[in-house]
């Protein structure tokens, strides 16, 4: 099936791991906070966003935990593993490289 | 580290299926919740904000699904649904699967089965013997004839006591002996073994015991036997008392101390033994007299198991050393000798040497089958998948990814080739004593050479059977990756987009076909050449109405002087006898696996360079030997009876030796020394063969029987049918001694055909392979000319529109598929240029270049070919045009 977020895949997984380092969070949670902090810029789409958190899962950067929400409904707490922090790190560095070398290239013209 | 968190959740995505979707549930389910919330706080109905809350996480099932992907749930879930379809699919074209996997069974059992006779006949030929894969062949090496021999007692002994790195020394000669029970004799094959024969491979005797550490010293001490299980079965009827009993065997009672396990067919490949006797009996079954305390007398085959860890360079390293020292110590018996280790499949004194070229050769054929096998059955499935590309094309536009569907045709290709393999396993059970049949039988007896179908061959015709796999599913698949939506769609009613692409794939499938078919003709018709020079290779001697046996006087326990009169009474007799010519006797049968006696020797007359030691052949014959094999005397006199102890001694030698010492003067009055005898040269006899067709021009010569060792080995010149000539033989024999009996009879066109089953094997091999190949080829250029003409009828309608004739149709076709042929032929003929070399010394006097057979071979392909476009183009000219163009 075709994926709309293809090509901002790897975006998706350093926001939401990004977000996550600071705090344990439900998938709700997430996508308002890259809204709040990207100042209603970035809009996750929400359909792309769960199978993200599943693969994340899968694929041992992030863990799940069920628990009480602040609404006190059942809910499921992603967080940031050590594995994942050091993931997050590698690809942060990796897109401001990347970042900074699309600025230059922008700028210089 | 990773793996600990992703282990539990894979399991529990599979095992808990139920859990882990309803945990997804909640948490969309918690999502929704919140939006449903944030739009009512926006304004809007609660109807409203669900519907739309829905919208926002994109379609809700979809979604579900994403995570399920995620989670890698859905691959099983898929395969097993693969596995579904893909066997409706199977079972809704019966006959297209009953072909395809019959293709896959032949070329995947014809796998498993050369692999079951590598691992049962060169790879582990023992069962049962303990630490095989450490196992090694020991032989003596002569360094003045730089060829192989065998290892004294003394030596052995030696060897044993010092080298460190082997964990047993396993004395294993062979040889035969008559049995008699009751009126019955039998030559039964057994092995002289070292008394810890038993105890280092591990074997226990079911009954009874093996032998004692004592049993290998005294001059005949031991007359102690272990017999086969087979031999316990048939000729003693399972007797449970048997240990104890006595039985003659080499003319002495030997009793019997034990029975070896069922299975155990002593460890020899070629044939199975049927007992056992320890080394101190020696002088009773390896003829020569008496050689344990001779270190002088080589007679000694041998294994040898390193230690664990030891590498075979290592062993051979350390036996040289201690050969070397003793070569210091006894120069006078030891210089010039040393030992060496031969990996088991290269085992010079069983059939294991011989067959290892033949069983390569084989694997080499075996994988070209099953190249062209996938090739063919890969056709077969390019035709259903283009047939199956509007089901592949709708899938794609209902939204399945295209490595989905690559899964789909694995899977289908998967199934065939499980089936297949199970059906290929089965086979090579059957095949597992094939290759014995394609070896001549010798006087009734067969060889012995199972193949072993256990955990490796399994393990072997697996990946084989996922190769094919592979390669089936590769060629529809490429084909789906190519698959265009859109146009495919549309030309859903037109059938011919994508048409050309594909007959391009099956055109080099066919191609690849011809080539490797090609190639099989080409080695089946250079080994046939070969096997035909081989033949045609004049031995020397008479192959007709010359019939070879013997008569093992030693049963009777006669001495040397009792048995030279029965031998020169029975050739009397035998002669009286009418249709028969004449008989006499020789220590070594010609063409047998005997040794002829060698010696140094000294020629009068002749200066040898220095350092040459000339060493030759000799047989020990009686008077009529030549005469009876048929081998002219050039000059001189053959031997009589006169030539015996108290004349002077004499020898005939053949024509090299004539060459070679006395350089074309005639030999004859001169005087040749050999071990310290001086013999005087009365005949030249022509040239012969004397162990194999093979073999090069050798000098050799022969001396009186009443002058040396006498032998058993007897020959007959008669017209008589073989029938009448056995019942004259065994009438003569028992009317000099009842007791006696004659061996089986053998025709020396038998005896000379025995030595080439090793070319015979292979050429029979690659003709049946080869004509398995050729048919595979035909039915695929059939396939594709066939599919070609359907798909051009319109293009044929219009040409007959035109005026075009039938016989114009029929060129036109049959040319495209000569086309294919041809390309094929140039292809498989480079590279059989290049493979045939392989072939090695299977090649007697045959280039593997030779013009014939690659013309044959062309011809064969070129007729086969022809045959298979035959039809195809007969159905064009058939074509209706009016119809062909209305459609």
């Amino acid at each position: 099936m075709a994926k709309p977020t293809d090509l901002v895949q790897g975006t998706l997984d350093l926001l939401i791991l990004k977000t996550l380092a600071l705090q344990p969070m439900h998938g709700w949670g997430i996508a308002q906070r890259i809204r709040q902090v990207s100042k209603e810029v970035l809009q996750v789409n929400q359909g792309a966003l769960y199978p993200a958190l599943h693969r994340l899962e899968q694929q041992g950067w992030i863990e799940a935990e069920w628990g009480e929400s602040e609404n006190n409904r059942r809910a499921k707490y992603y967080s940031l593993t050590r594995d994942g922090a050091r993931y997050l790190r590698r690809q942060q560095t990796q897109w401001n490289r990347l970042s900074g070398a699309i600025d230059l290239v922008l700028e210089s013209t | 580290m990773r793996l600990l968190y992703k282990l539990p959740l894979r399991l529990r995505s599979l095992f808990h299926k139920g859990d882990a979707d309803r945990d997804l549930e909640d948490e969309l389910e918690f999502h929704l919740q919140f939006q449903i919330a944030e739009y009512i706080k926006e304004g809007m109905s609660s109807d409203k904000a669900r519907s739309a809350a829905l919208h926002s996480l994109g379609r809700f099932q979809q979604v579900k699904e994403e995570c399920r992907e995620m989670r890698n749930v859905n691959f099983i879930e898929n395969v097993i649904q693969d596995l579904h379809f893909g066997i409706r699919m199977l079972r809704r074209s019966p006959g297209f699967s009953a072909l395809a996997i019959l293709c896959l069974t032949l070329g995947i059992g014809a796998n498993a089965a050369v692999f079951s006779w590598i691992e049962g006949i060169l790879l582990r030929p023992f069962p049962m013997v303990s630490g095989q894969e450490r196992l090694m062949a020991l032989t003596g090496t002569n360094r003045s004839t730089s060829g192989r021999d065998g290892v004294s007692w003394p030596d052995f002994l030696d060897l044993q006591r010092n080298c460190t790195l082997f964990d047993a020394f396993v004395v294993d000669k062979i040889m035969g002996a008559t049995l008699s029970i009751g009126d019955r004799a039998q030559v039964v094959t057994g092995s002289l073994v070292s008394s810890n024969y038993f105890d280092a491979y591990g074997i226990r005797p079911i009954l009874g015991r093996g032998f004692r550490p004592e049993e290998d010293y005294g001059r005949s001490a031991h007359p102690v036997v272990v017999i086969s299980y087979h031999l316990w079965q048939d000729r003693f009827r399972g007797d449970p008392n048997i240990i104890g009993k006595t039985q003659m065997l080499g003319g002495q009672p030997h009793a019997i101390v034990g029975v070896a396990p069922q299975g155990f067919e002593g460890t020899f490949v070629g044939w199975a033994m049927q007992f056992w006797v320890p080394v101190s009996m020696q002088e009773r079954f390896v003829p020569g007299g008496y050689k344990l305390e001779d270190r002088s007398a080589r007679w000694i085959e041998a294994y040898v198991r390193r230690k664990p860890g030891v590498t075979a360079a290592q062993a051979q390293a350390e036996i040289s050393a201690v050969a070397k020292r003793l070569e210091d110590q006894y120069p006078e018996t030891n210089r010039g000798f040393g030992v060496k280790l031969y990996p088991l499949w290269e085992t010079p004194f069983n059939n294991a040497g011989a067959l290892l070229p033949t069983l390569s050769i084989a694997l080499g054929v075996v994988v070209f089958v099953l190249l062209i096998v996938c090739a063919n059955v890969s056709n077969l499935l390019l035709v259903k998948a283009f047939g199956r590309r509007h089901e592949m094309t709708v899938r794609l536009a209902l939204g399945a990814r295209r490595g989905r569907l690559l899964q789909q045709l694995l899977t289908e290709g998967l199934i065939l080739s499980t089936i297949a393999a199970a059906g290929g396993l089965l086979v090579a059970r059957w095949c597992r004593n094939l290759l014995v049949l394609l070896e001549p039988r010798r006087g009734g007896t067969s060889m012995y050479l199972p193949g072993a179908v256990d955990w490796r061959v399994l393990v072997l015709s697996t990946a084989v059977c996922l190769l094919a796999t592979v390669l089936l599913g590769l060629v529809p698949a490429m084909h789906t990756r190519k698959l265009d939506l859109t146009s495919a769609l549309k030309a859903e009613s037109g059938g011919v987009v994508g048409g050309r692409r594909r007959a391009l794939a099956q055109s080099s499938l066919v191609l690849i076909q011809v080539a490797l078919s090609f190639m099989l003709l080409v080695g089946s018709g250079l080994l046939l050449k070969s096997l035909h020079a081989l033949q045609s290779t004049d031995p020397g001697f008479s192959t007709r109405d010359v019939i070879s046996t013997w008569v093992d006087t030693r049963v009777a326990g006669y001495d040397k002087v009792r048995n030279l009169t029965f031998e020169e009474d029975l050739a009397d007799r035998l002669r009286a006898v009418p249709g028969i010519q004449s008989a006499a006797f020789s220590r070594i049968a010609a063409f047998s696996y005997g040794v002829y006696s060698s010696s140094p020797i000294a020629v009068d007359g002749y200066v040898a360079a220095p350092g040459e030691q000339p060493i030759v052949d000799y047989n020990e014959v009686s008077p009529g030997y030549l005469t009876t094999m048929g081998i002219p005397v050039l000059s001189g006199r053959e031997f009589t009876r006169a030539d015996d102890q108290n004349t002077l001694p004499v020898a005939i030698v053949n024509e090299a030796m004539a060459a070679q010492f006395w350089h074309g003067a005639d030999p004859i009055g001169r005087r040749i020394q050999v071990k310290g005898r001086w013999l005087q040269v009365i005949g030249v006899a022509k040239q012969a063969k004397y162990s194999s067709l093979i073999e090069p021009l050798q000098p050799f010569f022969y001396v009186p029987i009443r002058q040396s060792q006498p032998g058993s080995n007897l020959y007959i010149r008669s017209t008589l049918p073989l029938s009448a000539l056995s019942t004259a033989l065994v009438r003569e024999v028992r009317a000099l001694d009842n007791n006696l009996a004659p061996g089986e009879i053998l025709t020396m066109r038998e005896e000379v055909d025995r030595s080439t089953a090793v070319q015979r094997i292979a050429v029979n091999m690659l003709g049946a392979f080869g004509a398995l190949a050729l048919v595979l080829a035909a039915v695929g250029l059939y396939g594709v000319m066939s599919y070609a003409v359907t798909q051009s009828t319109r293009e044929f309608g219009v040409r007959m529109a035109l005026g075009a004739r039938a016989s114009d149709l029929l060129r036109l076709v049959i040319s495209q598929g000569m086309l294919l042929t041809t390309a094929g032929v140039v292809i498989g003929g480079f590279a059989a240029v290049v493979l045939s070399r392989l072939l090695g010394y299977l090649l007697y006097k045959t280039s593997p270049r030779d013009p014939m057979a690659f013309a044959i071979a062309t011809l064969i392909m070129v007729v086969a070919a022809l045959a298979a476009c035959f039809v195809p183009a007969w159905r064009a000219t058939r074509t209706n045009p009016v119809q062909a163009l209305r459609a």
